[in-house]
């Protein structure tokens, strides 16, 4: 339990230290929001206007520092993230909660497939360490592991959808001309288009799993209390998973964390070779854009989507590993 | 006539596949065990003595393989058992501890769910007799039952070796090897963990194979003696005997390195020169190159002679017009 809490402690600090470079680093850029947005009308805006947009933004400049700090802690504690310019003048908080679905559903669902196909497999082939599984899998994974994911992309773009005449569709999350409900045809029509995106993830990420999941088996299988498991006559099923692979985990957690933490962030260029409207995308957009306020939100979601995801790790590891519990 | 033996062993070798070429770490041992019976094994680090154990007990993993011989236990050879029918005899009838406490027990597990595995895995489904048998074994080995809840970490390094002995006592086994289960331990430790084994021996009629390099703590508590050089045994004889009067250089060399308590005091000699090379074992007796008294015989291999008290494999004996005996 005191474990438990020191992790919340630690949590709570990391999340108010982010929170504030978060708020620091636009201002130590040159420019603000609002010049940025008089530019882009090409200053064919009045003084009122731009201190309209100022107040709006977010960076009265009139107002003290410190004053400026404690309306952003306000703010962002109740998801007022200002106003985007990309999608003027729609609030921010609109726009990620637009996008943020679908980057969980796609980037989120093929992170965590990859992490437990990954798993398996490595946990299958350090257990048959040089069999057929073992020679074939993971050296096939670590070359497809080591391609760019737009390349993969691309090539399944290629493969699937150009030479087959549209076998499967490439762009966007959903078709266009359907609208968004609940129905099956719509639900396969998502899934449709999720398959080369989520493919390409999964080519791409699943062969680091494999990897370290297999050598942690075969550490761990060199353990007395494996072969201790094999002397009290268990069957080789509960050894394999109860006393290998249970203890094999544990290093990979912390990893997996990380990996479901950027998940937020989404693949920017998977996103992005498939016109995907996720947090991705749009994150290239607000940087293309100089869109500050979206950028900002952008930036610390996915910090705390990381420090939410650590967070949770340490819980799940307190809860696998007892050694961790008492510290 | 005597009981029949609980485990023969006869012409055992074991074979790690390296790239140079096969090397064997235990040649041609043969060993009977009666029941009831503390069999010690002594040797210098890496003559094969925990490799012989592990291909006694059918525990080898690659590269290493049992290439010959055969292990009768209680008239069945382990060596040709498949993985199915050695599931059922081990445990229940042979059981094992290991060296390091720290590193066999399941650290993710707690003891009780590592003993209850056991007792699952050879048909008690009923958790009451489960529990009931731990509690047993714990209490055998002076560990509160509070332990049952508690993981490995939790425990000291004596407390991990004694419950890992109260779980080799589960299924009341005919013969517990153990290999050197004190090393990790301090001396006094080391010394109430014996006594225990012993007590527990005694009062529960198994036999034990017990490997250790310490001379000191098998002198005390085994009732014969094996000791192995360079994969080889080399003499094999009642443990007083051998201590009183060895039967080889080799097992001569090992006593001249431990201090006697109450003797006079002696420098210790020790045995010069190191182990050989398993890969390109010498030719003759091993241990001729750093042995004292080699003659010319010793390009030979030398068989078992019959050494009076022991039975060493040493052509001094041959000297001595002692005969050569199996």
């Amino acid at each position: 339990m005191r474990y438990l809490l020191r992790r919340l402690a630690f949590f709570v600090l990391t999340l108010w230290a982010a929170m504030t470079v978060n708020f620091a680093l636009p201002r130590l850029m040159p420019g603000d929001p609002a010049s940025a947005m008089m530019a882009r009308f090409h200053g064919r805006v009045n003084p009122e206007a731009i201190h309209a947009l100022e107040v709006a933004f977010g960076v009265d400049t009139h107002q003290s520092l410190w004053a400026q700090y404690g309306s952003y802690l306000g703010n962002t504690a109740t998801g007022n993230f200002g106003i985007s310019l990309t999608y003027f003048p729609l609030p921010v908080s609109t726009e990620i909660a637009q996008a943020l679905p679908w980057t969980l559903g796609l980037i989120g669902v093929a992170t965590v497939m990859a992490f437990l196909a990954g798993t398996f497999i490595g946990t299958v082939s350090g257990w048959r360490r040089g069999g057929v599984v073992d020679s074939v899998v993971p050296p096939v994974f670590v070359v497809t592991s080591a391609l760019p994911y737009f390349w993969v992309g691309m090539v399944l773009i290629l493969l699937f959808s150009v030479m087959t005449n549209g076998l499967l569709p490439n762009d966007g999350a959903y078709d266009i001309t359907m609208t968004p409900s609940l129905t099956p045809a719509f639900i396969g029509n998502v899934v449709q288009h999720a398959i080369l995106p989520a493919a390409t993830i999964l080519i791409t990420s699943i062969g680091g799993w494999i990897l370290t999941m297999r050598n942690n088996m075969v550490t761990v299988l060199a353990e007395d209390y494996v072969r201790m498991g094999r002397a009290k006559g268990l069957s080789n099923r509960r050894i394999m998973y109860q006393y290998a692979a249970r203890n094999a985990l544990l290093p990979n957690l912390t990893g997996f964390a990380m990996s479901l933490g950027f998940v937020v962030s989404g693949a920017i260029l998977v996103e992005y070779v498939f016109n995907y409207p996720g947090l991705g995308y749009m994150l290239l957009n607000a940087v293309n854009n100089l869109d500050y306020p979206l950028m900002q939100a952008l930036f610390l979601m996915i910090t705390v989507a990381v420090l939410v995801a650590v967070l949770l790790c340490d819980f799940v590891t307190a809860l696998l590993d007892p050694r961790t519990r008492g510290a | 006539m005597p009981d029949a033996p609980v485990l023969e062993v006869r012409g055992l070798t074991v074979e790690y596949l390296t790239d140079a070429g096969p090397v064997r770490a235990v040649e041609r041992f043969d060993l009977d065990i009666l029941p009831g019976e503390f069999v010690g094994v002594v040797g210098e680090s890496g003559c094969g003595k925990s490799t012989m154990l592990f291909g006694i007990a059918q525990l080898l993993s690659p590269p290493a393989r049992v290439s010959e011989g055969s292990v009768r236990f209680r008239g069945h050879d382990l060596v040709t058992m498949t993985d199915r029918q050695l599931a059922t005899t081990r445990w229940r009838d042979l059981s094992v501890v290991m060296q390091s406490a720290m590193n066999a027990l399941n650290p993710v597990a707690q003891l009780g769910d590592q003993f209850a595995d056991a007792m699952r895995a050879h048909g008690e489904r009923s958790r009451a007799t489960i529990r009931q048998r731990a509690e047993e074994v714990l209490a055998l080995v002076g560990i509160d039952l509070v332990h049952l809840k508690s993981y490995p970490h939790q425990l000291s390094g004596g407390m991990r070796q004694r419950a890992m002995i109260a779980m080799a006592l589960l299924f009341n086994p005919d013969l517990v090897i153990m290999d050197e289960p004190t090393s990790a331990l301090d001396v006094v430790a080391q010394r109430s963990l014996m006594l225990q084994v012993k007590q527990l021996q005694q009062q529960l009629g198994f036999a034990v194979l017990f490997v250790t390099h310490d001379m000191s703590l098998v002198s005390h508590f085994s009732d014969r003696l094996v000791v192995m050089y360079a994969a080889k045994a080399v003499e094999i004889g009642s443990t007083k005997e051998i201590f009183a009067n060895p039967g080889h250089p080799y097992t001569e060399g090992l006593l001249d390195a431990f201090p006697s308590i109450r003797g006079p005091r002696l420098p210790l000699t020790g045995i010069p020169g190191s182990p050989p090379n398993l890969l390109h074992p010498p030719v003759g007796c091993r241990f001729a190159p750093r042995c004292p008294k080699r003659f010319e015989m010793c390009d030979v291999e030398p068989p078992f002679y019959d050494a009076g008290t022991s039975r060493a494999a040493c052509h001094l004996h041959a000297l001595a017009d002692k005969k050569v005996v199996q």
